[in-house]
């Protein structure tokens, strides 16, 4: 008489085990794991560097951790540390948008003479605009139309003075992102957000534009419903900038007060998500989908009409089965009268 | 015609089957909200949508942990029991008797005795719903809740775990609008809805029909 007892159990051990598993603390990321930006940051076979040996005048102290020089006067050699905001990563250097400029292209070749001046260090830098604004050439990166848009964020609005293109764009190691990663969300999803965190999340740097502390982030969003894993799988711009039909990325950060709040906006059938983080998916196939195909080929979004084929047939099912129901009863009601 | 009654239904299954029925309804409810939300609209607003049917979803996980404990440790479990014996001919009987003999009056094939609770139709859908489709709707759905397991097992499973989980939801729902609409082929159209709130089962015995 028991011999059905064991599948009563299994459920108990399933459910158990089921939760057992959820409520398992995440292990923290694998240190080897490689960052957006380190992701990113493969060589194309096909590259040919030409300047590689005029920016070694340069890199010979700037991709190191101290410089070594000895003085005309002096009785040995002068040994000082650099500071870390000179020293060059030369590998994402030359994985970057700008991988075959020289370093004097941008910089004053008065820094050829060594010690530098130390007036040098004012030196105006170009931004974006002043080598590709209105430059038919990069006409695809709409770099006009995206300074326009920056010039109605709040970034613009509240720190002009102290921000510009390289606040958020690393000039040395920038590289195009949602453009050339559709396959990989993920790493997209980082190395954007890193931008952002970069400064957000850095109160050194923060304070370099703005005047005050860095409100905490994990704070700020507490009340996110499973705050790691939004992080994690989208852009903070999602939230925070303008949906924009033609920029592929929005560059109109909102104020804090604009932000997205409702889970709705991205949760449900017109997800603004698929205006942003998902707009690749809908104007190019393949790009951004998870790797699946046919009834998963949907992006990842709770609430959303992911899978309209699943629910027309569930709701032809139930109300069919609503329908039959209801003849049933009319014709048991018809045969008793 | 005889007729005397049963206690099929002890105060801890009717209790359980009332909980059962009320959570299920609400998961409906706020499932099919949170489904059809739209950044302007929903029946519910979409959190709270979430909320509720996050704990009415909790609720229901404790609740089928009693009864399926309400199972091991009481008489009750022996009714979901499988007989081999001429399981198909069985259904076959039980279903035209609901798309045919129900029309013209015929007794039930398969009246209700103290052991046999449920027609065959009726033992194998309830076994369906309840140890095969409810535990996958509950596994799923505890996925779903703490959404990090699919850091685990590959953010992929979440597109097949909700498929599952919409998936199931429909054929419970299906289930339950046929459930209670049978409820309505007692002895009268409200025999068996006074039968889970009193606990009795009224039989209209036919002696030659037992099996």
């Amino acid at each position: 008489m028991k011999r059905y007892k064991w599948v009563s159990w299994l459920i108990f051990i399933l459910i158990g085990l089921s939760f057992a598993i959820a409520l398992i603390p995440r292990a923290p990321e694998k240190a080897e794991e490689t960052t957006g930006l380190q992701a990113y940051a493969q060589i194309p076979a096909d590259r040919v560097y030409t300047n590689k040996e005029d920016n070694e005048q340069c890199l010979k102290c700037h991709a190191k951790n101290h410089v070594e020089y000895m003085a005309e006067d002096a009785e040995k050699p002068y040994k000082q540390k650099m500071y870390t905001e000179c020293i060059i990563d030369t590998h994402s250097y030359y994985t970057s948008n700008h991988w075959n400029f020289k370093c004097i292209d941008c910089h004053t070749d008065e820094y050829a003479s060594f010690p530098h001046k130390a007036e040098l260090r004012f030196e105006a830098i170009a931004g974006c605009m002043d080598c590709h604004g209105g430059d038919p050439q990069y006409e695809e990166f709409m770099f006009d139309q995206i300074d326009q848009e920056y010039q109605k964020s709040v970034h613009f609005k509240l720190q002009s003075e102290s921000f510009s293109c390289w606040s958020c764009h690393d000039e040395h190691y920038y590289k195009l992102n949602a453009r050339n990663r559709k396959d990989d969300i993920m790493s997209a999803i980082q190395y954007d957000n890193d931008i952002c965190l970069s400064c957000h999340a850095n109160t050194k740097k923060y304070q370099l534009i703005a005047n005050k502390m860095n409100p905490n982030i994990l704070e700020k969003h507490d009340w996110l419903p499973n705050q790691p894993n939004h992080f994690k799988h989208v852009r903070c711009i999602e939230c925070h900038a303008e949906i924009n039909d033609t920029l592929i990325v929005s560059h109109n950060i909102l104020p804090k007060d604009k932000a997205v709040k409702k889970c709705a906006e991205c949760h449900s059938g017109n997800s603004q998500l698929m205006a942003s983080l998902y707009k690749y998916q809908l104007e190019e196939m393949g790009a951004f989908r998870l790797k699946t195909s046919g009834l998963m080929d949907q992006p990842v979004l709770i609430g959303g009409q992911r899978n309209t084929l699943l629910k027309l047939i569930g709701n032809l099912a139930l109300f069919g089965a609503i329908g039959a129901v209801l003849i049933h009863f009319a014709i048991r009601l018809f045969r008793k009268s | 015609m005889e007729m005397k009654k049963i206690y099929f239904y002890p105060v801890w299954l009717r209790l359980w089957h009332l909980v059962n029925a009320i959570m299920f309804l609400i998961l409906i409810f706020t499932g099919f909200s949170i489904q059809y939300a739209t950044a302007s609209s929903s029946w519910i607003r979409f959190d709270i949508a979430i909320a509720i049917h996050d704990i009415a979803g909790i609720i229901l996980t404790i609740n089928y942990l009693v009864f399926i404990f309400g199972n091991q440790v009481t008489e009750n479990g022996k009714y979901y029991w499988l007989t081999k014996d001429g399981g198909w001919s069985r259904l076959k009987k039980q279903l035209h008797f609901y798309t045919f003999g129900i029309f013209n009056n015929q007794p039930h094939p398969f009246p209700l005795n103290e052991h046999r609770k449920f027609n065959p139709l009726q033992k194998l859908t309830y076994i369906l719903a309840m140890y095969l489709l409810l535990p996958i709707l509950i596994i799923t759905g505890l996925a779903l809740y703490f959404p990090q397991i699919f850091d685990y097992i590959g953010l992929q499973s979440l597109v097949i775990a909700d498929m599952i989980h919409i998936a199931i939801g429909y054929f419970l729902s299906i289930f339950m609008v046929i459930h209670i609409y049978f409820c309505t082929v007692g002895h009268t159209m409200t025999s068996n809805f006074k039968s889970m709130l009193n606990g009795w089962h009224e039989v209209h015995d036919h002696p030659e029909d037992h099996p």
